[in-house]
């Protein structure tokens, strides 16, 4: 990958990550609505969500937190265009923590009690998804020999192939990471209570702005990471990271729609479970094919 | 263009109600009337509340209350009473420890009346509150140009 190309990609990331993924939301809760027997909203309403919460008069308990969440969103851009421009998926995972880390100081610095206890959650919620997303790069470089992410896509081979199992595992964490139900419990989407909305619970106006566009930028990496166990050196490949990528967005929102949230303790135990079968058992067969 | 009145989200608080009302609130999310396709979101934090729908009648307990989650929504923001007793004080009205409806406390920009208030109404209501929150949103940006 020629640097040309590398800047050209994470300036597409930058420029087009909240459009793709605010339309996606849009449709979200379209489709939500109409499993729910609703019309729902109009498609482009994350984006008046997010013009809304910019216009919003600003009231904040501690200023320190404004730049906690600007840091938040700082990292994940970082980590997107570490991403999309081709470096090394390790990294990229690394960067996506220590993103997760300035929300979490964010959230204490206002010592309200529905943001200390979001972050309580926010924290086993991490705890729960961080081995699988070490793992994923794992896999990768197991099956590639690389852990650089412009040579696993024009790569020979087809992820999904070898990393059946990591597929699988990435999956059920995403409903985590996409705050969704079953799993939407340090912070929810559909929040009728300031203890469910959690970490995001004292963020106002243009903070809670920063926060769901930060969100965006980093569904955009998660997207990508599942295009990346179907995109190989076949251009044509690209078809089926876009139907893959799309199912994995239906299935989101049916389970969404299907389940109740959980505790954290079964969300802990499923993750992991999940996390240990799914991706362990690919591990020994990815050994024993190698021999 | 501002799109502001298309992103209204709702904070729902029962003051002293039979409960009555708060049952009509909620039917307004359900999908006989689902007032989410005017981008309503019924959220619980008053930090991401636009539109404070109240219910009931002010007690000597619950003022300041209210009036705490009056102060903590940003602005620009409309109060909606919904339902007589959040208007008047309804039937509680001589009740000793009833002060009388949400404007006893904080100012109400819009009553629906009803004991209880029909959906409909609530509805109505709730679509008149966003007109004022355009309105409202406007004048607060003229007057932050001014300064
Ligand atoms: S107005 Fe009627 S229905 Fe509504 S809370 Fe008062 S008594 Fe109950």
């Amino acid at each position: 990958m020629t640097v040309q190309t590398r800047i050209i990609f994470a300036i597409c990331y930058i420029i087009l990550a909240p459009f793709v993924i605010g339309l996606l939301d849009g449709f979200d809760r379209k489709v939500s609505a109409r499993m729910q027997g609703r019309k729902g909203p109009s498609v482009l309403q994350p984006f008046y969500d997010l013009k809304k919460l910019f216009e919003k008069e600003f009231l904040t308990a501690n200023k320190a937190q404004l730049f906690m969440v600007k840091s938040y969103l700082c990292f994940i851009l970082l980590s997107g265009v570490l991403f999309f421009a081709g470096f090394d998926l390790l990294m990229v995972v690394f960067s996506l923590s220590t993103a997760a880390m300035f929300l979490v100081l964010a959230s204490t610095s206002t010592h309200s009690p529905y943001s200390s206890q979001g972050t309580h959650r926010e924290l086993v919620q991490m705890m729960a998804c961080e081995p699988m997303e070490l793992l994923v790069a794992v896999g990768f470089y197991l099956a590639m020999g690389t852990f650089k992410v412009s040579e696993i896509a024009v790569n020979s081979k087809l992820g999904v192939m070898y990393l059946p199992g990591f597929l699988v595992g990435f999956i059920f964490i995403l409903t985590i990471k996409f705050r969704k139900s079953p799993f939407d419990i340090s912070t929810s989407h559909h929040a009728h209570q300031e203890v469910i909305k959690g970490v995001t619970a004292e963020m106002v106006g243009k903070e809670y702005a920063y926060v769901t566009l930060a969100e965006w930028y980093e569904n955009a990496i998660l997207y990508g990471i599942i295009g990346l166990f179907f995109i190989n050196s076949n251009p044509l490949s690209i078809i089926g990271v876009v139907v893959a990528i799309l199912c994995v967005w239906f299935l989101e929102i049916l389970i969404d729609n299907t389940s109740a949230r959980v505790k954290w303790q079964l969300m802990l135990k499923l993750a992991w479970g999940v996390t240990i079968v799914a991706a362990g058992m690919n591990l020994f067969l990815l050994e024993m094919i190698k021999g | 263009m501002s799109t502001i009145h298309k992103s209204p989200w709702l904070l729902h608080y029962d003051g002293s109600s039979c409960n009555g009302c708060d049952i009509e609130v909620l039917a307004c999310t359900t999908p006989v009337y689902d007032v989410e396709r005017f981008g309503v979101i019924n959220t619980g934090n008053p930090m991401h509340a636009d539109i404070f729908l109240i219910t009931g009648g002010i007690n000597s307990q619950n003022a300041s209350v209210v009036k705490q989650i009056y102060d903590q929504m940003p602005e620009p923001k409309v109060v909606i009473a919904v339902g007589t007793c959040a208007c008047t004080g309804g039937i509680f009205k001589e009740c000793y420890n009833i002060l009388g409806g949400a404007d006893t406390v904080i100012p109400v920009d819009i009553y629906v009346p009803g004991c209880a208030a029909r959906p409909e109404s609530i509805i109505d209501g709730v679509v008149k509150g966003i007109g004022l929150f355009k309105e409202k949103a406007a004048a607060l940006e003229a007057k932050q140009k001014a300064q």
